[in-house]
């Protein structure tokens, strides 16, 4: 979770949270205005605009025409019925993306929890730096290393594993692109949760003849949970509505459902944009609310 | 893969042949050997950091030796994984698995082995160690001390051919401390088990242990019975670790057949040949405070065939209930403590008084002039001063 | 009885063990055991590795000299320093960097003081509606920045706010508070009431406590949730993009645009700097978090 992103935070396990005595009265309420009213206003009532705008009726002919207030839920299935193979793939990519940063993280996480010793610090510094510097720079950074004559895609071209003999424009330059996008978000949680299990219960498992995989089948992965869930969610969610790395890394055949959306309200198209965005925030709670049920924890603040 | 260690159902000995862990410069394990004959159970005492943890997780095969081998019966297992060991333990907090109920938990070793019936032989141990309804409960819903036994029940349930507890009681609080004690030696004997038992309270590794090996520094200082150890130590270490020790040093002066005489600052005394380690040149003599008396000065006692005696002037009294402690000041200013048992009344002895101290020359030791007379007194208790009384541990911490 | 014992060689139990050879271990045993122990080692550092690559490119490029066309290119066109000393040749780029700059300020002081608030509430107070208000609090970081920035654009064009500055601004305040809660909310946590009940034992009332305790002991988490809400404001762009308007450039605004014609080097400067900057800042904060520990 973020909380843990921040360096020089203290770490969330190993200090002790106390019981707060925690008081009671009205201070409470106006501590909690401001910050809710704004997120109220700017962030729920935006939500049910989203909603109102995405069953508008055009007024004309041509989205320039403009629209105006109504209850055309036809919307929504034009707009999904001509969009389902960016919707698709939208999920398909962000799912490919979340399992192959859970990989890349997973042995990274482990790394500093148990075997970092005094370097702990300085990797998790070294984990959120380039957090730091713009990403779509990052992203851009990409385009440069994974160019048509550079090293990367000679060196596959040459074993020829290539189906189009480049990576750029294609989907894998996207889900890659995806995936380091997102390393931070998936490397902090499972640090977070890898941190907090006692080493002894792994020693625990070998000694009662686990092997090491097994060990880590039934023991470190069960108690590491709670952190691949968040890693997870916060990989997914933001991957599936992303735009900017099939943009600059992939084709018009990988357009996702964030391009749609995005080149729909440049064209001045809200509804079908907004029934678009709606919808995919529609799906998105309903994987999450069934995702978290499932991986049993609802401990995610 | 490496052939698996299938623990054979007979019990075995283990053997410990020239075990070294170096970590850096430093030796945490220091050329150890040692054989714990099967079945026995046997308890590697020590004060932290004497190296008996690190003993025992190489014997689990947590931590691989320098050097060295560890066997089981007649089967080299050095190489091997833990998981390929006929090894189990008990670690110092338990260990349970949080996300398993205790049932799930006491089976893991016997599904990861992939044994038949294991819902029966689950039932079984749980019901040795009297927690057949928490079967279904998670660890964090017991208390403590019924943690400790499903941490036993889980390892015990595979048969090992030794069963590691590196000090298992530590977390208890005293009177649940005294009721493991208990069990855990009832069921060794029930089921026969080799127990190697690693702990730094001393009254835990005497009241449980067929034999102590009392560890220092990475080696075996001493090891015996219980008795043996403790009215026949053989270093300064041992005897000041185990209970308490006066150490007094002195000069052998003369022999007498199967004595020998010793001056201590002008006092002499005799000391049987056999309870000396050195029978000539200098020498410690030990003598415990139990084996004290303390009487009035004047009172006729005075070194003679069967007694040694030595005057002082009492600088400390405490009553303890049961005894009474006492320290003595010496002519050459050492104190001496003395425990008497509270049997008489009538005519205490104060602060001030003039006594004499006397006990049965059958009773002292003789240590090494070499040693110091402080190895081993207890690192958090106080160099001088009353100390708690008899029979109570020396060392506060563990491992 | 022991007493009586003579002295006897210490008791060796009667089995002895079998001869063997008790060297060190086999190599062939060390070799495979520092394989198998340094194993999760080598994946760390090639995903440690993924991670720095761009950066790396990042950095590297900005050394990048500009083509004859005068514009960046993903190709290396030979070594210079010029995109260093003339970062501003666009003065496009250095606008949209004090752009963003500004609105990174004034977001991140509007993000720290409602989120603060609001974690001295949900740490410290009772209320009703927790369960509510945590929703509301989480919910923002669980949504698609699509959703929220075409959300936010819906809103101000049906209610006819025209966009620009102010509607950004208002979007990053938005989106960081979730962000400030959650780690001033951590840091609050570990405090120990007992330090606030020592201060008013020490004759402390309720606002020297405050001043002199609480808040010199939650720096550290709102320094931390400052630096976050800045690096989210400073590096946001779907968010920004949706609802900039046609007037205003933030600085990922910028290299968007610039993408489709090839990013000059000032931009991987830009890069560079806020790379090392922010380092550096952390890097101060742990030494200053050390020292202080001492």
């Amino acid at each position: 979770m973020p909380a843990v992103m921040t360096p020089g935070a203290p770490p969330i396990s190993g200090d002790t949270v106390y019981v707060q005595p925690k008081k009671r009265g009205r201070v409470a309420y106006w501590l909690l205005l401001p910050g809710m009213l704004w997120l109220f206003i700017f962030f729920v009532i935006p939500l049910f605009s989203l909603f109102v705008t995405s069953l508008q009726e055009p007024l004309g002919a041509t989205p320039s025409a403009g629209y105006g207030p109504g209850f055309r839920f036809a919307n929504y299935t034009d707009a999904l019925t001509t969009y389902t193979p960016e919707f698709i793939r939208s999920f398909v990519y962000a799912g490919l993306a979340t399992v192959l940063c859970l990989v890349i993280s997973f042995p990274l996480a482990y790394f500093i929890a148990f075997k970092a010793g005094r370097w702990r610090n300085i990797l998790l510094v070294l984990v959120v730096a380039p957090f730091f510097c713009s990403f779509l720079i990052r992203t851009y950074a990409w385009k440069t290393i994974l160019a048509d004559d550079g090293f990367i895609t000679s060196f596959f071209n040459a074993l020829n594993v290539l189906p189009d003999d480049r990576i750029l424009a294609t989907p894998i330059a996207v889900v890659f692109g995806l995936t380091y996008n997102f390393l931070p978000f998936m490397v902090l949680p499972l640090y977070a949760s890898l941190e907090r299990i006692d080493p002894r219960l792994i020693e625990a498992a070998a000694d009662l003849y686990a092997k090491p995989w097994t060990g880590l089948r039934k023991v470190t992965v069960p108690l590491a949970m709670p952190g691949i869930v968040a890693g997870t969610l916060l990989t997914f969610i933001p991957s599936a509505g992303d735009f900017i790395n099939s943009a600059l890394l992939g084709s018009p055949r990988t357009r996702m459902v964030g391009n749609v959306i995005e080149s729909q309200f440049s064209r001045d198209a809200y509804p079908t944009a907004a029934a678009l965005s709606f919808s995919l925030m529609a799906v998105i709670l309903v994987f999450v609310f069934v995702y978290i049920r499932r991986a049993g924890t609802e401990e995610l603040v | 893969m490496a052939k698996k260690s299938v623990s054979t159902g007979n019990v075995e000995d283990l053997h410990l042949v020239q075990l070294v862990k170096e970590y850096g410069q430093s030796r945490a394990v220091d050329d150890l050997s040692l054989t714990i004959p099967a079945g026995s159970f046997f308890a590697l005492l020590g004060p932290s950091g004497c190296g008996k943890t690190t003993t025992l997780r190489m014997v689990a095969g947590l931590e691989d030796p320098t050097s060295g081998r560890v066997l089981v019966g007649d089967e080299d297992v050095t190489m091997k994984r833990p998981y390929e060991r006929p090894v189990n333990t008990v670690f110092q907090n338990y260990a349970l698995f949080p996300h398993l109920n205790i049932e799930d938990n006491v089976a893991f070793g016997l599904k990861r082995r992939k044994e038949k019936d294991i819902g029966p032989k689950v039932a079984d141990m749980l019901e040795l160690v009297e927690l057949t309804p928490m079967a279904r409960r998670k660890p964090s819903q017991l208390s403590g001390g019924q943690q400790q036994r499903v941490a036993v029940a889980r390892a015990l349930i595979n048969r090992p051919d030794v069963l590691l507890l590196d000090e298992p009681l530590g977390a208890l609080d005293l009177k649940l401390r005294r009721q493991m004690q208990i069990e855990l030696k009832r069921i060794q004997v029930e089921v026969g088990t080799t127990f190697v038992h690693v702990t730094h309270d001393q009254e835990e590794a005497m009241t449980m242990a067929d034999t102590v090996a009392v560890m220092n520094q990475g080696r075996i200082e001493q090891m015996g019975s219980p008795e043996e150890i403790y009215e026949l130590p053989r270093t300064a270490f041992v005897a000041n670790f185990l209970g308490q020790s006066n150490l007094v040093s002195a000069k052998v002066v003369d022999r007498d057949g199967d004595r020998i005489v010793v001056d201590a600052h002008g006092s002499r005394w005799a000391m049987p040949t056999g309870r000396s380690v050195q029978t000539e040149g200098s020498v410690i003599l030990g003598v415990r405070p139990e084996k004290l008396r303390v009487e009035r000065a004047g009172g006729g006692t005075r070194s003679d065939g069967n007694v040694n005696a030595v005057n002082g002037i009492i600088t400390d009294v405490s009553f303890v209930g049961v005894s009474t402690q006492y320290m003595v000041i010496t002519e050459w200013g050492q104190e001496l403590i003395a425990f008497e048992q509270n049997m008489a009344s009538g005519d205490r002895l104060r602060t001030g008084d003039d006594v004499s101290l006397s006990w049965e020359v059958q009773h002292c030791f003789g240590l090494s002039g070499d040693d110091s007379v402080d190895a081993g007194v207890g690192g958090e208790i106080l160099g001088v001063g009353l100390r708690p009384g008899h029979g109570a541990s020396a060392n506060a911490t563990g491992e | 009885m022991a007493i009586d014992a003579v002295a006897r060689e210490q008791e060796v139990p009667s089995p002895q063990p079998p001869e063997i050879e008790t060297g060190r271990l086999p190599l062939y045993y060390r070799a495979s055991h520092w394989v198998r122990s340094h194993l999760v080692a080598v994946f760390a550092i090639l995903a440690l590795v993924y991670l720095f690559v761009p950066i790396a490119v990042v950095i590297l490029f900005s050394f990048n000299s500009v083509g004859a066309n005068g514009r960046g290119s993903t190709a290396w066109q030979g070594f210079s320093t010029d995109a260093w000393t003339n970062i501003c040749v666009d003065p496009n780029i250095c606008r949209a960097v004090g752009t963003s700059l500004q609105i990174g300020l004034f977001a991140t002081i509007g993000g720290v003081i409602l989120g603060t608030l609001i974690s001295f509430a949900l740490v410290r107070h009772r209320f009703r509606g927790r369960q509510t208000t945590n929703l509301t609090i989480f919910l923002p970081m669980a949504t698609p920045e699509v959703v929220m920035g075409s959300s936010l654009l819906a809103l101000f064009l049906n209610t006819q706010i025209p966009l620009g500055f102010a509607t950004v601004l208002i979007a990053h305040i938005m989106f960081t508070i979730s962000f400030v809660v959650v780690t001033v909310k951590a840091r609050l946590a570990v405090l120990d009431p007992r330090l606030e009940q020592a201060a008013m034992d020490l004759y402390a009332d309720e606002k020297q406590t405050f001043r002199y305790v609480t808040l010199p002991l939650v720096a550290p988490g709102i320094a931390a949730a400052a630096l976050l809400a800045f690096s989210l404001s400073f590096d946001d762009f779907i968010i920004t993009y949706f609802n900039k308007g046609p007037s205003v450039t933030t600085f990922p605004v910028y290299v968007w645009s610039a993408a489709a014609r090839g990013v000059p080097p000032q931009v991987n400067v830009i890069g560079s700097l806020m790379f090392f900057g922010a380092l550096a800042l952390v890097v101060i904060a742990q030494l200053a978090g050390r020292v202080r520990r001492r």
